[in-house]
């Protein structure tokens, strides 16, 4: 596929930007129109935890999509994407902080360590933040691209967390979860199948370098 | 049934005005039910159709002859929309929003109570000889989730003592087993095992009996609307609210503590009991608050209440027990 000239990729963040703030504007729209339903903070905390999910599989998606459709210019919004997976876990932390316990930090710090769902919950946010902080080509060429990539590799980890964050939450009928728990899986085992095949081919070439 | 008392509150002043209108449209469906019923019948060519309220009982209709009981509360109750479109009902739905229209076509006539067990002789009530067996009550209570949230709700109903007596139960049972009905043609998730279906639960006989536990038949002084379990309910005000086993097709009397549908889905997280306790910690949810449905997005939540307030009547019925192994 041809390469996306810069002047389009740069064009199409503006679009791209807007639809990821579309969640918001619509719990905000709902709210100001009272159409919220009868518990709003639970409306509130599901979308914008739902919303974290997507836009972190959609970020781990990128990669994939790329090098299987040949449509590397997609790198160019892996950052928006990914920031906005912050985003939409830091207003789903808040959500909770604020409107579920109201900064009751005795309640907080017991229910991160009693509830287990909670402590997956926050494990999520917590391994976002640091790729939140160093998202910057600053910080890319500070930390050097090897090392930065290191670190990076915690979206992993904050993924699996929030869709296991999510199966133990779920009182009973897991279908929804399973679903994020399935899309991660494959996207997961594409990093799997990369890696393997990137060690076969230095086997064979360490090996080809012994036999010669 | 009873003659209403000249000094009873009026419904209007203990009913929010959305509810008013929400009613309307409640109104316009029953009369459509109603029109559907009448002409159905007279499709069938039943020349004995008597259109009194104990036969139309569908969604919306009126109920009369209710009385008010002391056990209600003061606190402001949950408008009727609140009531109805915010509720667990897992047969139609694991989301609280969904059940309300799921249930809408729910058929609640003709129905028939099983009572059986340790019986002297079992029987088959029609649910219009059950809503005869006592007077209709409004009896306002609180009604706590376990997953914690709260609402205010006016019920009419009877209390569970009368249709036990009507079961006329041996002197050796000790346990009452609810069960809502089987009808996967009906109810959607029925169809997939999302619990162990039929929806089963019990009470100790003493707490049957007691006169705060009822069977609920109506809202807001209607018809109970299907979503909140029509045409019989059960209610347990101090316990937490999915001991309310919805749309009752069977009551059956035990000497031995009957299972509980969501205690064998998770045992450790909901107990025979499952008592209105903030002291005693749920795995997924602190039980020390609340939050009251209909307050905002900003209103700070309540303490909860031992017994949801309502310890005071049923504390002695567990004098002597540990309420944290028996939660």
């Amino acid at each position: 596929m041809k390469p996306l000239p810069d002047k389009y990729v740069r064009a199409l963040k503006v679009p791209v930007f807007l639809a990821c703030l579309g969640p918001l504007g619509w719990l905000v729209w709902k709210q100001t129109h009272d159409l919220l339903g009868a518990n709003p903070v639970e409306v509130i905390t599901r979308s914008t935890g739902k919303w974290t999910l997507v836009f972190l599989l959609i970020t781990l998606g990128i990669t994939p999509v790329r090098k299987l459709a040949g449509v590397s210019w997609l790198i160019k919004y892996r950052r928006m994407l990914g920031l906005f997976a912050f985003f939409y876990g830091s207003l789903h932390l808040t959500t909770y902080l604020w409107l579920d316990k109201f900064f009751d930090v005795q309640a907080m710090l017991h229910d991160i360590a009693k509830r287990k769902f909670i402590t997956a919950g926050m494990t999520a946010w917590f391994c976002m933040l640091p790729l939140a902080v160093t998202s910057t080509t600053g910080w890319i060429r500070r930390m050097g691209g090897k090392r930065w990539q290191m670190l990076h590799r915690l979206i992993y980890l904050s993924a699996t967390a929030g869709v296991v964050h999510f199966i133990w939450l779920v009182k009973a009928d897991l279908r929804r979860p399973l679903i994020f728990g399935s899309i991660l899986s494959l996207l997961l085992l594409y990093r799997v199948i990369v890696w393997l095949q990137a060690r076969s081919r230095t086997q064979a070439s360490a090996s080809l370098a012994r036999s010669a | 049934m009873l003659i209403k008392k000249p000094n009873d509150i009026a419904s209007s002043e203990i009913t929010p005005k959305s509810s008013y209108i929400n009613r309307r449209s409640f109104i316009t469906g029953a009369v459509a039910a109603g029109a559907a019923l009448a002409g159905g019948l007279y499709l069938r060519n039943l020349s004995d159709f008597d259109a009194t309220p104990s036969t139309v009982q569908a969604a919306g209709a009126k109920l009369s002859g209710i009385v008010k009981s002391p056990f209600s509360t003061s606190e402001k109750p949950n408008t009727f929309k609140d009531i109805t479109s915010y509720n667990n009902y897992y047969e139609f739905s694991t989301d609280k929003y969904e059940p309300n229209g799921l249930a809408a076509g729910f058929r609640t006539r003709p129905w028939t109570v099983a009572l059986e067990g340790m019986v002297k002789k079992p029987k088959r009530l029609d649910i219009d000889a059950v809503l005869k067996l006592s007077a209709l009550e409004e009896r306002i209570y609180r009604h706590r989730c376990v997953e914690g949230w709260s609402m205010v709700i006016p019920w009419v109903g009877i209390p569970l003592s009368a249709i036990i007596k009507a079961a006329d139960p041996l002197p050796s049972a000790k346990f009452v087993a609810f069960e809502t009905v089987t009808a996967p043609d009906q109810m959607p998730n029925q169809k997939r095992s999302v619990l162990d279906w039929p929806y089963v639960e019990g009470l100790r006989m003493d707490e049957a009996m007691h006169p705060l536990a009822i069977l609920a038949v109506g809202l807001y002084d209607e018809v109970l609307p299907n979503v909140d379990g029509a045409p019989l309910r059960l209610v347990v005000p101090w316990k937490y609210g999915f001991k309310g086993a919805k749309a009752i097709v069977k009551i059956s009397f035990t000497d031995k503590m009957p299972p509980t549908t969501w205690n064998k889905m998770a045992a450790n997280e909901y107990g025979f009991y499952s008592n209105v306790n903030p002291d005693k910690d749920h795995p997924r949810w602190s039980q020390k608050t609340e939050r009251r449905i209909g307050e905002g997005l900003f209103a700070p939540k309540h303490p909860t209440q031992m017994f949801n307030g309502y310890g005071a009547q049923v504390a002695s019925l567990y004098s002597g027990m540990d309420l944290q192994k028996n939660y």
